[in-house]
């Protein structure tokens, strides 16, 4: 099988899917001559054109509106948001419009948009270019969410979000763009808001999503030495929700702990753990527990940066003291 | 060293030059692997606009910067020593280490915060602007951005509420012809940035960045015409030397055409008018700069001795001293599994 990054699958299901869907058009800053500034489109504009790859000025608001106006006629734009931090400025256009334009006008019409975007730590990129916001998205109804933690979900995952006929938005990992794997594209994928589970084990039940499914791998691996086995499920979406899965194994297991690399209040894994509760509560011999994000911005120090969310070592720490 | 004609023109090379030398420093901070990232944007070829403008601001005057703002802050009067600790993410540096080179600021000297979202910087200034007002502070407040932020709405939002208010404000754009890859003509068809100033009513002008003094002069007068209620733009046109930030080696322009930009150097240009009017000696201006050169190298030194921020410090400013600080999310968990225990 052959080895590709996280970057070039994304690249390829681009590609592919334009090549399929003539509706399919890329907008965003940079996504053109330049190639992404993380150079997830690099060269596509040679392959499909500059009226296909459309560069913009650093104009958001106006980038992610005119995707929904373009949704609502005919085409099928992918907008790019340079940092999912921007969404600081772009919220009115995907929560006010392009997230209830369905529910407001009865039904009329979708908006068939995905709205591509990196977040997360790791680059020592401070406090407006490191956040992983997905909570804000999660909370708004009408958006759907992927956020693909390997190489081949991250090409399974885009197509798929092109078939979709409402907003989704898309959010990769910064420090996962170089991560290689092998993957074999022509396989079946998993379908649409179905979670993986990535490991098998029967002592401890770890939900996440992300670059965190990498680390809570490397956790299990570590907690395995111990004689400690965990399941490690991946969510792949947070909307739609494959709850069933979680459901599944915490019930078969009884213990259960949800990590996120976004701040812990009111936070995906808030939700998560939450509904953990409500929903398996009388087979749970544990509370459930979160590891998440510190409730604080990021530092541009990376001793501060890597210290303010979870590691691998924390997971496989507090996942020890869970199973004692 | 005194130079030996102390002309104001030999001021402002001393600030271009101190700021040239920092920014080759902290590519060589880069390079050494001892910046915090990558994110760093240097403004070679920008000089004049920072020398020029922070010459005419008063002690009480306040700004904002956009992401390539070390040498505004420098032509401020900033310590370049704490500057380069916090581009290292170190304790010493002007934040602590938590912002680092994009988030740079120090009230002392009126630096209201560098910013990292394109734009994001200005509307605070409209906000000084009419605390000059009310508090009758006779103070001037300056944003500085790039032209990219020129296509961003909040400018116009900020600008109309300006000229509304009357406020003491001048808009500065450090017109260095890209956003990244993105030459300004790919990004707007009226490049003329000055009308749209005139249209809300601000007074407007462009000037070339060649000339530290043309761009001083055109400052003087913006600035008085704010501090007097009429609130103005200026472009100051210069051209980006090397890459956005470190990683860019700028695939998207000839080489013939960064040959051409980099003849554009206000440094060198003051230093050639400071020599052809005899107002300094080239033995004088050689020893300038490598007074400069020695006080730079040092603040690589300092930054590289620097320890980092100690992990506890990451609860700390979230919210103000002495009000509750975030619960670290281990404290947390210990809690919940110590209940466990019992
Ligand atoms: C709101 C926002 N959009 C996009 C970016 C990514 N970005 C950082 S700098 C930059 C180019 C800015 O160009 P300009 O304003 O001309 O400043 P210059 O870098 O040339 O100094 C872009 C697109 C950002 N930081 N913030
Ligand atoms: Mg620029």
């Amino acid at each position: 099988m052959p080895a590709m990054t996280y970057r070039d699958a994304l690249r390829q299901a681009l590609d592919d899917a334009m090549t399929e869907d003539k509706s399919i058009v890329v907008i965003g800053e940079e996504v053109g001559r330049y190639g992404g500034a993380y150079g997830v489109t690099k060269d596509l504009i040679k392959v499909h054109g500059p009226e296909r790859l459309i560069d913009t000025p650093i104009s958001e608001p106006a980038i992610i509106g005119a995707a929904v106006g373009a949704a609502m006629t005919g085409l099928r734009p992918v907008a790019e948001l340079m940092y999912i931090d921007f969404l600081g400025m772009t919220m009115d256009q995907l929560a006010n419009q392009a997230a209830k334009i369905r529910y407001m006008f009865g039904g009329q019409i979708g908006v068939p948009m995905v709205l591509r975007t990196q977040g997360g730590t790791g680059r020592s990129a401070g406090a407006q270019h490191s956040q992983s916001l997905e909570a804000w998205i999660m909370h708004t109804p009408g958006l759907r969410l992927a956020m693909p933690a390997t190489v081949a979900d991250a090409y399974h995952l885009l197509r798929q979000s092109l078939t979709k006929p409402d907003p989704v938005v898309f959010i990769e990992h910064k420090a996962l763009y170089t991560r290689k794997e092998e993957v074999d594209l022509s396989a079946d994928p998993l379908p649409w808001g179905k979670a993986a589970v990535r490991r098998h084990g029967d002592d401890l039940v770890i939900v996440t999503y992300s670059r965190q499914v990498l680390y809570a791998l490397e956790a299990a691996e570590a907690l395995a030495r111990n004689g400690i086995e965990a399941t490690v499920i991946d969510l792949r979406t947070l909307n739609p929700l494959d709850f069933d899965t979680i459901r599944t194994h915490v019930e078969r297991v009884g213990k259960a702990m949800v990590v996120s690399e976004g701040v812990m209040t009111s936070g995906v894994a808030a939700e998560l753990c939450a509904r953990i509760s409500e929903e398996c509560f009388d087979f749970l011999e544990q509370p459930v527990i979160r590891v998440a994000g510190e409730d604080i911005p990021i530092s541009v120090s990376q001793e501060l940066e890597s210290g303010s969310v979870p590691s691998a070592r924390i997971i496989a720490e507090v996942a020890e003291r869970l199973t004692a | 060293m005194t130079l030996t004609a102390n002309s104001h023109l030999a001021e402002l090379y001393r600030t271009m030059r101190r700021i040239r030398t920092f920014e080759e420093r902290v590519g060589e901070l880069f390079v050494r692997g001892q910046s915090a990232g990558s994110m760093l944007h240097l403004s070679i070829g920008e000089e004049s606009s920072a020398a020029g403008v922070c010459d005419v601001m008063k002690p009480q005057d306040t700004f904002t910067t956009h992401h390539r703002g070390h040498g505004i802050f420098l032509a401020r009067g900033a310590d370049p020593k704490r500057m380069m600790a916090e581009i290292g993410g170190k304790e010493t540096g002007y934040c602590h280490g938590k912002g680092g080179s994009m988030h740079i600021a120090d009230m002392a000297l009126g630096h209201l915060g560098a910013n990292a979202i394109v734009g994001g910087g200005i509307p605070a200034v409209v906000g000084a602007g009419l605390s000059s007002k009310y508090l009758k502070q006779d103070a001037v407040s300056i944003a500085f951005f790039g032209d990219g932020a020129m296509q961003q709405g909040i400018l116009y939002e900020s600008m109309n509420m300006a000229a509304l208010w009357s406020l003491p404000v001048l808009f500065v754009c450090v017109n260095n012809q890209y956003g990244m890859g993105t030459r300004i003509d790919q990004a707007t068809r009226n490049t003329a940035f000055d009308e749209r100033a005139r249209a809300f009513g601000l007074n407007g002008a462009v000037v070339n960045g060649l000339d530290v003094e043309d761009v001083r002069d055109a400052a003087r007068w913006l600035i008085d015409e704010a501090r007097a209620g009429k609130p103005g733009f200026l472009s100051v046109e210069v051209y980006r030397f090397f890459g956005h930030a470190r990683m860019d080696k700028s695939p998207y322009r000839a080489e013939a055409e960064e040959l051409e930009g980099r003849k554009k150097d206000p440094v060198l240009f003051a230093r050639a008018k400071l020599l052809d009017s005899g107002l300094e000696s080239e033995a004088a201006l050689d020893a300038l700069d490598r007074e400069i050169a020695a006080e730079m190298d040092a603040t690589i030194d300092f930054a590289v001795e620097s320890r980092a921020p100690a992990l506890s410090s990451m609860f700390r400013d979230v919210y103000a001293v002495g009000e509750p600080e975030p619960e670290p999310v281990r404290a947390r968990i210990d809690r919940v599994l110590a209940r466990e225990d019992v």
